[in-house]
C-alpha cells in the first residue's frame, strides 16, 4: 500500500488508528456497527451545541462591554469637564482595559463560528458516508457468500470509522477551544463582578484593588494619549489643574515609571 | 494513494506524487524541529495546497480508509511541536 514515510503523517495516522482500535471491537456485529456511527452522529449534534453556547455567552458579554466602553468614555469627559483629572484617568483606564477584552472577544467569537463551520461540514460528511456504508452493507449481503461479506462489509466500516475518528478528534480540538474560551469568559465576569466596568462616579477618592490591578492591566501611554486628546477637545491646556483623588494620581504616576509591566502573566483580564 | 486533511476531506492523488508529498512534509518536520516558528505556516499550507491542487476530493458516500493522514489546516505551531518532535514521537 502507498503511503509516506514522513514522521508527520505517520504519527497523525497511528493516531487515527488508535482511535479506531478503540472503536472496533471484532466480535461486534455488523448492524451493531452502525449503531454505533448513529450514536457518534448524536455526539457530533451535541458537540455544535456547545460550541454555539459558548459563542453566544461570548456575544453578549461583547454586547455589555460595548456599552461600558461607551458609559466610561462619557463619564471620563464629565470628570475632566469637572477638572477632575485623576477619575478622569481612572475612567479611561478601565475603559481601555474593557476595548482590550473587546478585541480578544471578538477575536474568540470568530474562532468558535470557525470551529462551529467545520464541525457542520464534518458532521455532514459523516452523515453521508454512514448512510453509504447503510445501503452498501445490504448490497453486499445480497451479493456475496456470508464470509467475503463479512470482509467487505468491515473494510467498508473501516473507511466509516476513519470519518468517525477524524470528526473525534475534530471535536476534541473544538471542546479544547471551547474550555480556554470558558476559562476567559469567567474571568471577564470576575472583573465586571469586582465592579470593574461599573458607574465609576461610585467611587471614593481612594485608589482600591481594582485600580492598581487596572493600571497593570491598562495601556498607561494609550490612556495618556487619550486623556491628552480629551482635554484638547475640552479646550484644556496640559497644565489642567488636579483636584480631588490625591491618590489615585500618585500611584498613576508611580506606574508610569514602570511601562513595561502593561502585560502581566497570571492577571486574568489582560491577555490575547 | 488516499490522503486525507484532517476535519477537511479526502482525497485520491497518483502513487508518483508520494515523493513529493514526502518531500514538503519533511520540510515541515525540519522547520518544527528547528523551534523557530519562521516559515511553517507557510510550508504547511504549500503541503495542503500540493494535495488540493494534485488530488481529486473523494466524495463523502465513498467508504476508503486513507494512506495518509495529515493534520488539520488550522494546527498551531505549539500543537505541532508536542506532536512531531521531542516526546510526541514516543508511542504512549
Amino acid at each position: 500500500m502507498a503511503g509516506l514515510t514522513g514522521r508527520m503523517s505517520t504519527v497523525v495516522k497511528a493516531k487515527v488508528s488508535k482511535l479506531l482500535d478503540r472503536a472496533e471491537d471484532p466480535a461486534e456485529t455488523l448492524d451493531y456497527s452502525y449503531q454505533k456511527q448513529v450514536e457518534q452522529l448524536q455526539n457530533v449534534k451535541k458537540g455544535i451545541a456547545d460550541v454555539v453556547t459558548a459563542k453566544k455567552r461570548l456575544q453578549m458579554q461583547e454586547s455589555g462591554l460595548q456599552q461600558n466602553v461607551v458609559k466610561l468614555d462619557t463619564q471620563a469627559r464629565q470628570a475632566l469637564a469637572a477638572g477632575n483629572e485623576a477619575l478622569a484617568k481612572t475612567a479611561l483606564e478601565r475603559k481601555n482595559v474593557a476595548q482590550t477584552e473587546l478585541q480578544s472577544l471578538d477575536t474568540q467569537v470568530t474562532e468558535l463560528e470557525e470551529q462551529q463551520q467545520k464541525l457542520t461540514d464534518s458532521e455532514q460528511k459523516l452523515r453521508a458516508k454512514i448512510e453509504a456504508f447503510r445501503t452498501k452493507k445490504e448490497v453486499i449481503k445480497a451479493q456475496y457468500s456470508a464470509a467475503e461479506a463479512q470482509v467487505r462489509i468491515s473494510e467498508a466500516a473501516t473507511g466509516v470509522g476513519e470519518q468517525m475518528a477524524d470528526v473525534g478528534l475534530a471535536m476534541q480540538r473544538a471542546v479544547d477551544k471551547t474550555e480556554n474560551m470558558r476559562a476567559r469568559a469567567d474571568a471577564v465576569s470576575e472583573l465586571e463582578a469586582a465592579g470593574t466596568f461599573e458607574d465609576i462616579t461610585q467611587l471614593g477618592s481612594g485608589e482600591d484593588d481594582i485600580d492598581r490591578q487596572l493600571k497593570q492591566l491598562s495601556s498607561q501611554p494609550a490612556v495618556e494619549d487619550e486623556l491628552a486628546k480629551m482635554k484638547s477637545e475640552l479646550g484644556q491646556g496640559a497644565a489642567a489643574p488636579q483636584i480631588s483623588a490625591p491618590g489615585g494620581a500618585a500611584a498613576a504616576e508611580g506606574a508610569q515609571g514602570e511601562p513595561a509591566q502593561a502585560e502581566q502573566p497570571g492577571q486574568s483580564g489582560g491577555q490575547g | 494513494m488516499i490522503v486525507r486533511i484532517s476535519g477537511e476531506g479526502q482525497y485520491r492523488l497518483d502513487d508518483s506524487d508520494a515523493q513529493r508529498l514526502n518531500e514538503l512534509e519533511n520540510d515541515v518536520v525540519s522547520i518544527v524541529e528547528g523551534g523557530g516558528e519562521d516559515g511553517f505556516a507557510a510550508a504547511f499550507a504549500t503541503l495542503l495546497d500540493y494535495v488540493r491542487e494534485h488530488g481529486a476530493e473523494l466524495s463523502d458516500d465513498e467508504l476508503e480508509p486513507s494512506d495518509v493522514i495529515l493534520p488539520p489546516s488550522d494546527v498551531s505551531f505549539e500543537e505541532a511541536g508536542r506532536e512531531f518532535t521531542g516526546e510526541g514521537l514516543i508511542p504512549d
